[in-house]
C-alpha cells in the first residue's frame, strides 16, 4: 500500500482519511499508522500548498543560482551545502553533475535583494569559486502541476456508450 | 416523399443511450456518470508521435491492413502479453476502433440465418451489426447471480445448428465483469464440441484489476477458432483517434480485408502513428491509469457497502453496475428521476439488453472530485426513495 499511498497524497495532501483508505481499500486506522510511520520514518517530509504567487499583489523574485565550490577535505560538499541551506531565502539546494556543483533556488522581495545574497553572502564563502544567477521570469509548470491551466472544462459528450 | 428505405435498418431499435442523451442534453447544470471513454487524456508522448507524423507529410492512405510496423507492434504485444503469435502479414487487420472490427468480423462470417450468440448485457452494436450482417441473434440473458459470466449451461442452451459464432465481451461494458481463465477453459471446450467460432472483444483487457486479463485466443485449439478484436480507445486513452484491430486466422482476416478496404479504405495514418508509440512506450501509462481507476472503483464499491446498495465486485472496464430492484423502479424511471431530482446522468441498464433491467451502469471515468459529488447525491436520492417507500 506504500508506494500507492504516497503517490496519491503527493497529489492531494488533503485528502480525507476516509476517502484515502475507500482508495486504497485498506481500513483506516491501517492507513493512519502507515502515515505516521511514513513520517516518522522521515519518508513523508513535510505538507505543502502549490500557490501561484504571481496572481497575488506580493512581489516575489526567484531566482536559480549554479556555484561552483571546492570541496572540503572529509566533508565533501556537505558542509558548505549546510551553510547554504540554513538560509530562510534558500529554497533548495541541490548537489548536481556537470559544468558546476550547486544548484540553489532563492526566493525574495526583489531583484536587489538577490543581487545582496550572491554579492554579500554567498561570493563572499571562502569556497565558493563562482556563481552565475538566473532569473526566473515565468513559471509554466511547478511540481508537477501546469501553473495556468485553470479549471478544465468536460470535453466528453455526457452520455456514450 | 416516400422513401421506401431499407426495411432491415428500419427495423433496428435505435440506442437506448441515444433516447437518454437527448434528455440530458437539454440540461445544462447536469453532472454526469455516464460516459463510457476514459477521462485521461492520450498520453503525452503518443500525441507527440501524431503531430510529428503530420509534421513530416506522412498524411497518405496506408496499406489496407494498415502500417507494417503497427501491425509487428500489435503482433509483439500479444505475443509478449498473451503468448500467442499472429503473423503481421497476413492475420493482423488494423480497423477504424473496435466498433469496425466487429461490424466486418460478422459481415465476413455470416450466411443468411446463420446464428450470432450474443451474451448480454453487452456492448451496443453486436446485435444490430449482427442483424445487418444477416444473422439472427441468440441473446442470453446473463445473470448477477453468476457475476454476469457466461456459463456452459447458458450457452449450451443457446447453440442449435445454426450457431455460426459466440460473441464473448469480456471484461465487459456495462457489468465490469470478467472472465477467468478457468471460466473460459470451460467455455472453450464447448465451442470446440460445437465447432463454431468466437469473436472476443477485450477492448478493456489492459484493465483489470484482479489478475491479468486471459484471452480465449491463448487456449489449447482456441487461435483457429477466435476473433479478437482489440483496440487503442481504452488502454490509451485514445478513443478519439479512433483506432482498433483484429486479429484472426488468415481466410477469416482475408474476407474482412475486402469489406474493410472497399468500406473504409484504410484506417487514420496519424492515429496508426501514434499506436505505434503507445504499443512500444505506453506501458506505464497503462499502469498510472489502471491504478487511478482501481481506486476509484473500491472508492464506488465501499461507498455502495455504506449506503447499503446491492453491487457485485466488478474486476474489469471501469464501469460498475449496481443493483436498484429494491426501490420498484425500471431503470429507466430511475434513472430519469435521478436525473431530474439530483442532476445526475447514469445510463439504465436497459440500454445494453433486457436483461440490464433493474441495473444502472455507473462510469468511474472521473475525477474523484466529480465522483464523491456525484455519489453523495446518488446516496441523498436514494435515502428519499427509502424513506417514502
Amino acid at each position: 500500500m506504500r508506494e500507492e499511498l504516497l503517490s496519491i497524497i503527493e497529489k492531494n495532501s488533503r485528502i480525507g482519511l476516509k476517502d484515502l483508505s475507500a482508495m486504497l481499500g485498506q481500513k483506516e486506522i491501517d492507513v493512519a499508522n502507515e502515515i505516521s510511520a511514513l513520517e516518522k520514518e522521515g519518508i513523508i517530509c513535510g505538507y505543502h500548498t502549490l500557490i501561484n504567487w504571481e496572481k497575488t499583489s506580493l512581489e516575489k523574485v526567484n531566482a536559480l543560482i549554479e556555484v561552483k565550490v571546492t570541496p572540503q577535505r572529509g566533508q565533501g560538499f556537505d558542509k558548505i551545502a549546510e551553510r547554504l541551506y540554513n538560509y530562510p531565502e534558500v529554497k533548495s539546494v541541490y548537489l548536481i553533475s556537470g559544468g558546476f556543483d550547486l544548484l540553489i533556488t532563492l526566493e525574495e522581495k526583489s531583484l536587489k535583494e538577490i543581487s545582496n545574497f550572491v554579492s554579500d553572502k554567498l561570493s563572499t564563502l571562502d569556497r565558493v569559486l563562482s556563481t552565475s544567477t538566473h532569473f526566473i521570469l515565468k513559471k509554466y509548470k511547478d511540481h508537477g502541476t501546469i501553473v495556468n491551466k485553470g479549471n478544465e472544462e468536460e470535453v466528453r459528450e455526457i452520455i456514450t456508450p | 416523399m416516400n422513401y421506401e428505405l431499407s426495411k432491415t435498418v428500419e427495423n433496428i431499435k435505435p440506442s437506448g443511450i441515444r433516447k437518454f442523451f437527448d434528455i440530458v442534453s437539454e440540461m445544462k447544470d447536469a453532472i454526469s456518470l455516464g460516459v463510457g471513454e476514459p477521462d485521461f487524456e492520450t498520453p503525452w508522448h503518443i500525441r507527440e508521435e501524431g503531430i510529428y507524423a503530420l509534421e513530416k507529410g506522412k498524411t497518405f492512405y496506408t496499406s489496407n491492413a494498415g502500417l507494417k510496423s503497427l501491425r509487428e507492434e500489435i503482433s509483439n504485444y500479444l505475443k509478449r502479453t498473451q503468448n500467442i503469435s499472429y503473423n503481421p502479414m497476413k492475420e493482423i487487420l488494423v480497423t477504424v476502433g473496435g466498433s469496425e472490427a466487429i461490424d466486418i468480423g460478422l459481415r465476413a462470417i455470416i450466411n443468411q440465418g446463420d446464428e450470432v450468440i450474443i451474451p448480454q448485457p453487452s456492448y451496443v452494436s453486436y446485435e444490430p451489426c449482427a442483424v445487418l450482417a444477416g444473422a439472427k441473434p441468440v441473446i442470453i440473458n446473463l445473470k448477477a447471480e453468476n457475476d454476469f459470466r457466461l456459463t456452459v449451461q447458458e450457452l449450451e442452451n443457446a447453440i442449435t445448428d445454426k450457431t455460426k459464432v459466440l460473441i464473448l465481451p469480456y471484461p465487459n461494458n456495462p457489468t465490469g465483469a470478467i472472465m477467468g481463465k478457468k471460466d473460459l477453459e470451460e467455455i472453450a471446450n464447448v465451442i470446440k464440441k460445437h465447432n463454431i467460432l468466437v469473436m472476443s472483444d477485450e477492448i478493456y483487457g489492459e484493465l483489470t484489476y484482479n489478475g491479468n486479463h486471459v484471452s480465449i485466443a491463448s487456449l489449447d485449439g482456441m487461435q483457429e477458432r477466435t476473433i479478437l478484436i482489440n483496440g487503442f480507445s481504452k488502454a490509451y486513452a485514445m478513443t478519439g483517434w479512433r483506432l482498433g484491430y483484429v486479429c484472426a486466422p488468415e481466410p477469416i482476416i482475408k474476407q474482412m480485408t475486402k469489406i474493410h478496404q472497399f468500406a473504409i479504405m484504410c484506417a487514420p495514418t496519424t492515429s496508426q502513428y501514434a499506436a505505434i508509440e503507445a504499443l512500444k512506450n505506453g506501458y506505464e501509462d497503462i499502469d498510472m491509469m489502471r491504478k487511478s481507476y482501481n481506486q476509484r472503483r473500491r472508492f464506488l464499491l465501499k461507498r455502495f457497502e455504506e449506503m447499503g446498495l446491492d453491487c457485485f465486485e466488478p474486476n474489469g472496464a471501469f464501469y460498475v453496475f449496481p443493483c436498484i430492484k429494491e426501490f420498484n423502479l425500471t431503470s429507466e424511471e430511475f434513472a430519469l428521476k435521478f436525473l431530474e431530482e439530483e442532476r445526475v446522468a447514469v445510463v439504465p441498464g436497459t440500454a445494453f439488453g433486457e436483461s440490464g433491467e433493474g441495473y444502472l451502469r455507473i462510469s468511474y471515468a472521473y475525477s474523484m472530485d466529480n465522483l464523491k459529488m456525484a455519489i453523495n447525491r446518488l446516496e441523498h436520492f436514494i435515502s428519499n426513495l427509502r424513506k417514502n417507500k
